[in-house]
């Protein structure tokens, strides 16, 4: 390819490269926010794009292709690397030049894809990013040298810094011919991939020492069998200790706000009329709902995200693996899991990242057992109201948070029973590999822990935002109609459609301790499990009960529920059937509506069976 | 010797990886990972239950196997 036959105006750039390669910090960097995230048509495989204006006006088409070790693909993110590269993915135009980003601390294994994709014959050029790395642990690599070699250009960039990539871009913008078109030599067999590397390695880079001193200093403690496992667990309390303290004063801020904004908007309208009730008890409340569990989420995924930039979960995943496999999972099944305790959603999107089938189904399968954080609002609420704020163990632990600890260690356990039961019965008992990268260390950048968390809480709202607040709606219109005739001495809400349905379902769930209001909360709550909040809250002001008490529906429902019939709505939380988006994920990652069917049957049975047990022995005990 | 009988810490090479069984997957991965004829390769740490899995450092790169996944590969102990 040489510059006449160029497109000036514009230019398609691929991004692709092994895991852990600082790819996406990289496009960050060249693309900023002009991202735009979606799928690959037909399979369950994130697509990233974004587009940047080159210093000679051209504008530049980026996409990141997922990570991969090899074009011998194992899972479907390889595949689409492999197609996209290769020009023959359907939905894709072949790429004007394939930018392969390799650490510049980890050439051994890099260079081999790098070898790989230029096995392709296509315009190849290499980023060897992380290059402030390997200075600083005094990694020398001849450039002029190993670009000779290879027959590509080379240049280098260091993904964390500002400006790091300007060789890059000047290099894709420039005039000159980037690229030669090269022939496939297929008789190069996967061993002379190797060869080659040691021959490049051995020509053009000096390595003092194979990793960074601090690193092996690090997984000392970090993988250490007690301290490490101790490690661990400190995180994870102290994560779920910040999102129960941290967030509450942007809730309770969120929650009075919109109750005001609701008043303010509706003080023009007649109070009792219809139009009234629906903007403030209807669609207030819903978005009042949505909003409100939102600096959970995002606390949630602040963690989650610098875990993840840092190089952590593999090495919890490590720590892991054991326990997991035992229980018929794979230490990978560690990071979706751990994104379930935000939301079930991202948690089986992550999913994806298990490159094995049967272990990605079970993670899918057990991952809405994981305490999401929309169950949290549920749990504040009895917690709050049921459980005395005390301090215990020399004033170190507040009791309310060891309830919350509690349910959540109930929700893994449970996850890791149910897996060791599919285990058991599944008849494929062939071997399927753990093989995992543990990467270097690194310093979380604020740029893409911020892009991250952003474009998490974008698919976040997108996905569940819409159902929430229709279901609030719907529900407000349930509760509403038919009106109390006139004379009627009951509450309003008896006569609607969903007293009707609350005390025709009070029947099953009477045994498990719930009254006739749970029951109706319920219902939007197994399709969205936090509007039950919401939902509590609607059927108690229109219950008559003084508009006051709602917003503190927890001296509410103090008064009015035992406490055995909140442990028991407790039980039932840990298991609770997951809302519609959650089987809507469900139904695309399987392509199945029978997973989603076994999700949510087992998951019912299991809420039932825990509520009764939970109710029927609290009453004794109490 | 199998590099899931390496002693942690003892330094070696790879020999070569075995398939498990015909056409093993798993094999074929560990040698695009760079798993083949000598390769410096050390057992850094193992993990806190039963000694499973492994944490093999083979040039600059670790990876985390499972003692079945490291049975696969042979390995010459070097005399430090």
């Amino acid at each position: 390819m040489n510059a006449s036959t160029l497109p000036l105006s514009s230019l398609r750039i691929a991004l692709v490269g092994n895991p852990n390669c600082g790819k996406t910090a990289l496009f960050n960097l060249l693309t900023g926010g002009r991202q735009k995230v979606a799928n690959y048509a037909g399979v369950t495989v994130e697509r990233k794009e974004g587009r940047f204006t080159a210093p000679s006006g051209r504008v530049l088409h980026v996409l990141d292709l997922p990570g991969t070790y090899s074009f011998d693909a194992n899972s479907p993110d390889e595949q689409i690397t492999r197609d996209v590269c290769q020009g023959t993915h359907p939905g894709e135009p072949a790429p004007d030049l394939i930018v392969c980003v390799a650490d510049a601390t980890n050439l051994r294994l890099h260079l081999r894809f790098v070898l790989e994709v230029k096995r392709l014959g296509r315009p190849v050029l290499l980023a060897l990013n992380m290059m402030d790395t390997a200075r600083r642990r005094g990694i020398a690599i001849d450039v002029a040298e190993l670009q000779q070699r290879l027959g590509v250009p080379v240049v280098e960039t260091v993904a964390v810094k500002r400006g790091g990539a300007q060789a890059l871009i000047a290099r894709v913008d420039g005039v000159v011919p980037m690229a030669a078109p090269l022939q496939p030599d297929d008789a190069a067999s996967r061993a002379d991939l190797h060869a080659q590397v040691r021959e490049l390695l051995i020509a053009s880079v000096r390595m003092p020492r194979a990793t960074a001193l601090l690193d092996d200093a690090i997984d000392r403690w970090a993988l250490h069998p007690v301290f490490g496992l101790a490690i661990l667990a400190v995180l994870m309390f102290l994560i779920f200790q910040a999102v129960f303290s941290w967030a509450a004063p942007l809730m309770d801020g969120i929650q009075a706000g919109m109750t005001a904004l609701g008043g303010w908007l509706t003080q023009a309208l007649p109070a009792g009329s219809a139009l009234h009730s629906l903007l403030n008890d209807g669609i207030f409340a819903g978005l009042g709902a949505v909003l409100v569990f939102l600096p959970q989420i995002l606390i949630l995924f602040l963690f989650i995200l610098i875990l993840e930039e840092s190089g952590y979960l593999p090495r919890a995943a490590f720590l892991l693996d054991r326990m997991m496999f035992k229980a018929g999972l794979t230490g990978r099944a560690f990071i979706p899991l751990l994104s379930s305790f935000a939301c079930a959603v991202p948690g089986i999107m992550a999913a994806r990242s298990i490159t094995d089938p049967r272990d990605r189904l079970t993670t899918i399968l057990v991952a809405p057992l994981m305490t999401c954080s929309a169950r949290l609002p549920v749990y504040t609420l009895l917690i709050a109201a049921f459980i005395p704020r005390q301090h215990v163990a020399f004033g170190l632990f507040n009791l309310q948070g060891i309830v919350l600890f509690t349910l959540y260690l109930l929700g893994i356990v449970s996850a890791l029973v149910v897996a060791s039961v599919i285990k058991r019965l599944r008849c494929d008992k062939s071997e399927h590999a753990l093989l995992m990268e543990l990467p270097a260390y690194r310093m979380p950048q604020l740029r893409d822990v911020a892009l991250g968390l952003w474009q998490r809480t974008v698919i976040f709202l997108r996905r569940v935002g819409g159902i929430i607040l229709s279901l609030t709606v719907l529900l407000w219109f349930l509760s509403s109609f038919p009106g109390a005739p006139a004379g009627a001495t009951e509450p309003a809400i008896d006569f609607s459609l969903a007293g009707r349905l609350g005390h025709a379902m009070h029947y099953l769930f009477a045994p498990i301790g719930f009254n006739w209001q749970i029951c109706i909360a319920l219902v939007p709550g197994m399709a969205a499990r936090e509007v039950a909040v919401s939902a509590l809250g609607t059927v108690y002001a229109m219950s008559g009960s003084d508009s006051a008490l709602v917003s503190q529906l927890g001296t509410v429902i103090a008064q009015q529920w035992s406490l055995a019939t909140a442990l028991s709505l407790l039980a039932w939380y840990v298991f609770a059937p997951q809302c519609m988006s959650t089987l809507a994920v469900i139904r695309r990652e399987t392509n199945s509506w029978r997973y989603v069917a076994v999700s949510a049957g087992y998951m019912f049975a299991l809420a039932y069976a825990a509520s009764l047990l939970t109710y029927q022995l609290a009453r004794m005990l109490t | 010797m199998r590099l899931s009988n390496l002693p942690k810490g003892a330094p070696a090479v790879v020999d070569r990886v075995d398939d498990a069984h015909p056409s093993d997957p798993i094999a074929q991965r560990l040698r695009d990972l760079g798993f083949v004829d000598g390769e410096p390769v050390r057992v850094t740490a193992t993990g806190p239950m039963g000694g499973d899995p492994l944490l093999i450092q083979i040039g600059s790169t670790r990876f985390a196997l499972r003692r079945s996944e490291a049975a696969r590969v042979a390995v010459r102990p070097e005399t430090a």
